[in-house]
């Protein structure tokens, strides 16, 4: 117990001290996720919002692979993204792996599929609600993409913060294509994962606890956009 | 039967259309000419087909029989971009009150600027000034309605469809949006519009089209349709009584 609480105290000194590596550390993981977010919105949302909009054979079953995709396991997505970049991997030549862009690629390959999914849930909506209205206005099907994108712009804000959520606390597919090398790959939750089995619960604390905090902030925003998203007649699904 | 373009814009004419679901007709309109130039109001219990007809003389839904012409020549793009409609149940986009009305003038490719005084002419012209930093889903059913009508106003169009544009509002918005669509009707605009309100089709209608269970019971001028109906479905809609 004695233990327990001098870990605690030390995790606590780490982060009111500004301790370098504990920030570097968290800095690395902002930025690694939101560049993975980044770049999923730029994918997932136009891939979203067509699959809303375009009517084609094959639709409905893309729309179920894609929410498939929405809960594939980490592990097995770091996996995929493993062989792709190693030195025998089709993308070898590039000699991404161990870097923080192979990292931002396994989270993007993570998240995208959620963007997109959740925008073209809400995109679909909001479609079938301004089809007629949009038509009346003599708006085209092709140039009512960016007006519903726009008009759903609160509840895609969230699908970006449910995908920011799952890409900073994700541990599988980062340790396996990062390799936790220190002040290179070295995440919040790879750290916490390596450092905990090392025994050293102050620096493993001292992350937890600022993940725990991201994730409270994250939801806060979700639930405010939400709620404003809901005063101004958005339900979600 | 009317063959002959009265030379007024604007002028719809509808010939044989059908529309039938399931083997139920709901729509069945041999032949129908709305040359105005006054106001058009169609009457009729609910489940007529009144809104079903907006949305055929709009375009917006193509019959299974038969066609709507405008000016002598089938329904076609360009007379759309000239029609504006109010729906039964607008849809207003998740903007503020201003940008609803500049989605529509910035698709006329109209001049920041003037685009900004239209906004202002609008606003006031439908008594919304003040509120045009306000989230358009936050107005209250009349605003709604009176910001649904302003956007189709600035479409500028010829013809202006409004479906029920009163049926949830107050005396006193009612009149207002009543005097919105008498003055764009001065303004040469043809207005069709629906309505269960009699009195309102005695104050603002030229012409009446009643119907019933998908069909044109009875079209004439105002004064005749609603004094000396000559249907028996007239007649009994507008006593109130029950139509079977
Ligand atoms: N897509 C559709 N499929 C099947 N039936 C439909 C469809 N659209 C409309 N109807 C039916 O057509 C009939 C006419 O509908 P419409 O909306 O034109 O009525 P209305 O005269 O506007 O009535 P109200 O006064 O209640 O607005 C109704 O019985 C309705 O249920
Ligand atoms: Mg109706």
């Amino acid at each position: 117990m004695q233990g327990f609480a001098s870990e605690f105290n030390q995790a606590l000194s780490l982060i009111l001290q500004g301790d370098a590596e504990l920030w570097a550390i968290v800095l690395l993981s902002l930025r690694v996720s939101l560049f993975a977010v980044l770049i999923s919105a730029a994918i997932g949302m136009p891939v979203g919002a067509a699959l809303a909009v375009a009517r084609f054979p094959g639709r409905r079953m893309l729309i179920i692979l894609l929410n498939a995709l929405m809960g594939l396991p980490p592990v097995v997505v770091g996996l995929l993204v493993y062989l792709m970049l190693s030195r025998s991997g089709p993308l070898g030549v590039l000699e991404l792996l161990y870097t923080p862009t192979a990292m931002i690629i396994a989270q993007v390959v993570l998240v995208t599929p959620i963007v997109a999914a959740l925008t073209r849930q809400v995109v679909e909506m909001l479609a079938e609600e301004y089809a007629e209205q949009l038509r009346s206005l003599g708006v085209s099907q092709m140039a009512s993409v960016p007006v519903l994108l726009w008009d759903a712009r609160l509840a895609l804000m969230t699908a970006l913060l449910a995908g920011f959520g799952r890409a900073i606390a994700e541990v599988g597919a980062v340790i396996i294509v990062g390799g936790n090398i220190n002040h290179v790959t070295r995440v919040m939750t790879t750290t916490i994962a390596l450092e905990t089995s090392k025994g050293n619960l102050a620096l493993a604390l001292a992350l937890g606890a600022i993940l725990i905090g991201i994730a409270i902030a994250v939801n806060a925003m979700v639930s405010s956009l939400t709620l404003r998203a809901e005063r101004e007649g958005l339900r979600h699904a | 039967m009317r063959d002959v373009l009265t030379g007024i814009p604007g002028t719809l004419e509808v010939r044989d259309l059908a529309i039938a679901r399931k083997g139920k007709a709901l729509l069945d309109v041999p032949y129908l000419c709305l040359d105005g130039p006054g106001p058009t109001l169609i009457l009729g219990p609910n489940g007529a087909g009144k809104s079903l007809l907006l949305r055929c003389l709009h375009g917006l839904i193509s019959p299974d029989h038969g066609r709507v012409c405008q000016d002598g020549i089938v329904l076609n793009a360009d007379h759309k971009a000239r029609q504006g409609m109010v729906f039964q149940s607008p849809v207003l986009l998740r903007r503020s009150v201003a940008a609803n009305l500049d989605f529509v003038l910035k698709r006329q490719s109209i001049p920041r600027a003037m685009r900004k005084q239209r906004i202002a002419a609008l606003l006031s012209e439908g008594g919304l000034e003040g509120k045009a930093r306000q989230s358009a889903r936050s107005l209250s059913g009349g605003e709604a309605q009176r910001l649904a009508i302003l956007r189709a106003l600035a479409l500028e169009p010829e013809t202006l469809f409004l479906d029920e544009p009163t049926s949830a509002l107050d005396p006193g918005a009612t009149q207002v949006i009543e005097r919105m669509v008498l003055r764009a009707s001065a303004k040469g605009v043809r207005i069709v519009m629906v309505t269960h309100d009699i009195g309102q089709a005695r104050r603002l209608a030229s012409d009446i089209v009643m119907m019933q269970a998908g069909r044109v019971v009875e079209h004439g001028a105002a004064g005749q349709v609603l004094d000396a109906p000559e249907s028996a479905e007239s007649r009994r809609y507008l006593a109130g009584g029950l139509v079977t």
